[in-house]
């Protein structure tokens, strides 16, 4: 059974060919990295399955459906939501509101009770904030929870990323380099909550550089480099695929080239 | 005394419509981005759909309430006919689309209505209240009353409900929003409405003290983003305080000093900001963090 399955994906920009003809499928509970070396194209695929760029050609379906260029706010109800290397966070909301917003398509407002806050509207603010509680505790940021999200370092940033995305509810998540500008500690916090995650049934699709975590972590892997998809398998067979370490460390060539 | 009384009266009625045309500035600019110069013309449109609408023979709520209705269908028109089709375009690109449209709405205004000043009658007569030593119009206090309605209406919306936050999410981040689920799509389109209808009701509310023509838009415009700079651009609260002290500065210049000056004050306080205090009064400082 399938939930996220990508074919034929590829885009140009102008005369370059950043993404070309790539393939692959994930599962619920399933854990798929896409690794590659620096500019191999692991972001614009992840910004073309997200519907932030719209591909040139190929296909993404969600649960059987397709969703190829589906704006990202259609997506999020429809299940999938993902996180930004770069951050995408509220700044001038708390850290608790930046979790609050994530429950936006879960609200059921209404006008009037809103307005007047009737105490029907009350109840529901609270149980909103104790399920967006929650999930800050998931990522360990319930201390912060009345910052200012501004003021909050980058790997903290990062989890409150990923809390958020959590609030929205999602089948299928796509997490961009979450451990990028963690410390040890924090990198080894985040990789138990995205087994846990994994675990509880959503389909996880993960861009990360650090390869000790993607090789500890991942059920399936996929190599991507100048914008094709060279192997993809379990991280046994991936990290001894000859394409894969010739497109990391270079092929044995390329010295005698060199001197030559 | 009496005299600066009655500058204060007079001050804060125009101060309120700059406000509220300084709100909209702010309502489409944090949605967007974008300045929209247009703003101006719908307090225009306000004021002339009303006019025709009226002398037409409809009562003057119903024609008040057409004109709001026309004037942010407008608004929404020029969000999905101009901006939305240039999405992706630098901002400077939309602010200039604005400025054509500014005047594409002021040329078809001037042919389906005329050239002509026109005025409406009082909404409360025309008898002046004596009120600390001054004469104060009861349209003053309509207009003033109106715009005070109009923030404390839109801030109950910006906190209070679902979609008012999404339009403040909106603003925050656009990307985030959208990842959350919001439609920022819609939260444009209703901001260009939610703009222009306020547009439009300070010129119905307006046009029985200064009279409408087809061309008040341009100089409205520039009062408002005069306020919306002085209290600090992207700031509701600030596009208030912003209005009201534009006001109070023109008329006290005119009263003072000498009527001549009045329309100068505008762009004197243009530039005093941008030299002293770019961020304007409750303005934050933009910092973005790599």
């Amino acid at each position: 059974m399938t939930i996220l399955e990508v074919k034929g994906l590829g885009i140009s920009f102008g005369g370059l060919r950043a993404v070309n003809d790539v393939s692959f499928s994930v599962k619920p509970g399933e854990i798929v990295s896409v690794i590659g070396p620096n500019g191999a194209g692991k972001t614009t695929l992840f910004n073309m399955i997200s519907g932030v760029y719209v591909p040139s050609d190929g296909s993404v379906s969600l649960n059987g459906e397709d969703i190829t260029s589906t704006p990202p706010h259609l997506l999020a109800a429809r299940g999938m939501t993902r996180t930004f290397q770069n951050l995408q966070i509220f700044h001038d909301m708390t850290v608790l509101e930046n979790v609050i917003a994530g429950f936006h398509l879960q609200e059921r407002p209404s006008i009037l009770g809103d307005l007047l806050s009737l105490p029907a509207a009350r109840r529901r603010s609270a149980a909103v904030r104790e399920k967006a509680v929650a999930f800050l505790e998931k990522v360990r940021l319930a201390g912060a929870a009345s910052e200012q999200a501004g003021n909050l370092s980058y790997g903290a940033l990062k989890r409150l990323e990923i809390a958020r995305a959590l609030a929205v509810g999602p089948k299928v998540l796509l997490l961009d380099e979450p451990a990028a500008g963690c410390n040890a500690v924090e990198t080894e916090e985040i990789d138990t909550l995205i087994a846990e995650l994994a675990k509880s049934g959503i389909a996880i699709l993960l861009v990360e550089h650090d390869m000790k975590m993607v090789m500890r972590i991942s059920n399936h892997i996929v190599v991507l480099d100048h914008g094709e998809k060279i192997a993809e398998g379990t991280p046994d067979v991936v990290s001894r695929h000859p394409d894969v370490i010739a497109a990391y460390l270079g092929t044995e060539e390329e010295p005698a080239h060199a001197d030559g | 005394m009496d005299a600066f009384m009655q500058f204060i009266y007079s001050g804060l009625t125009v101060g309120a419509v700059y406000a509220l045309v300084a709100l909209g500035f702010t309502i489409i600019y944090n949605a967007s981005d974008v300045v929209n110069f247009a703003q101006g013309e719908f307090v225009m449109l306000g004021g002339m759909i009303t006019v025709f609408a009226f002398d037409a023979g409809l009562p003057l709520p119903l024609a008040a309430v057409l004109a709001i209705v026309i004037a942010a269908a407008i608004g929404v028109a020029l969000n999905k006919l101009a901006i939305e089709p240039a999405r992706g375009a630098p901002v400077v690109s939309l602010i200039i689309i604005t400025i054509g449209a500014s005047i594409l709405i002021r040329g078809a205004s001037q042919i389906v209505f005329d050239k002509q000043l026109h005025r409406l009658p009082a909404f409360s007569g025309d008898e002046p209240i004596h009120l600390l030593g001054a004469t104060l119009l009861p349209q003053s206090l309509w207009v003033i009353g109106g715009a005070f309605a109009i923030f404390v209406a839109l801030w109950l919306f910006f906190t209070r409900t679902l979609l008012g936050k999404a339009v403040l999410a909106t603003a925050n981040n656009r990307l985030a929003a959208q990842l959350v689920g919001i439609n920022t799509g819609f939260v444009m389109t209703l901001s260009f409405a939610l703009s222009a209808a306020i547009g439009a009701l300070a010129g119905v509310l307006v046009t029985p003290i200064t009279l409408v023509s087809y061309d008040v838009g341009v100089g409205l415009a520039l009062k408002g983003f005069a306020a919306a700079m002085l209290g600090g651009m992207g700031n509701p609260k600030g596009a208030l305080v912003g209005g009201l002290l534009l006001g109070l500065f023109e008329a006290l210049t005119a009263g003072y000093i000498s009527s001549q000056y009045k329309e100068a004050v505008a762009f004197i306080v243009i530039l005093g900001v941008l030299f002293v205090m770019p961020q304007g009064l409750f303005g934050a400082k933009k910092t973005e963090r790599v």
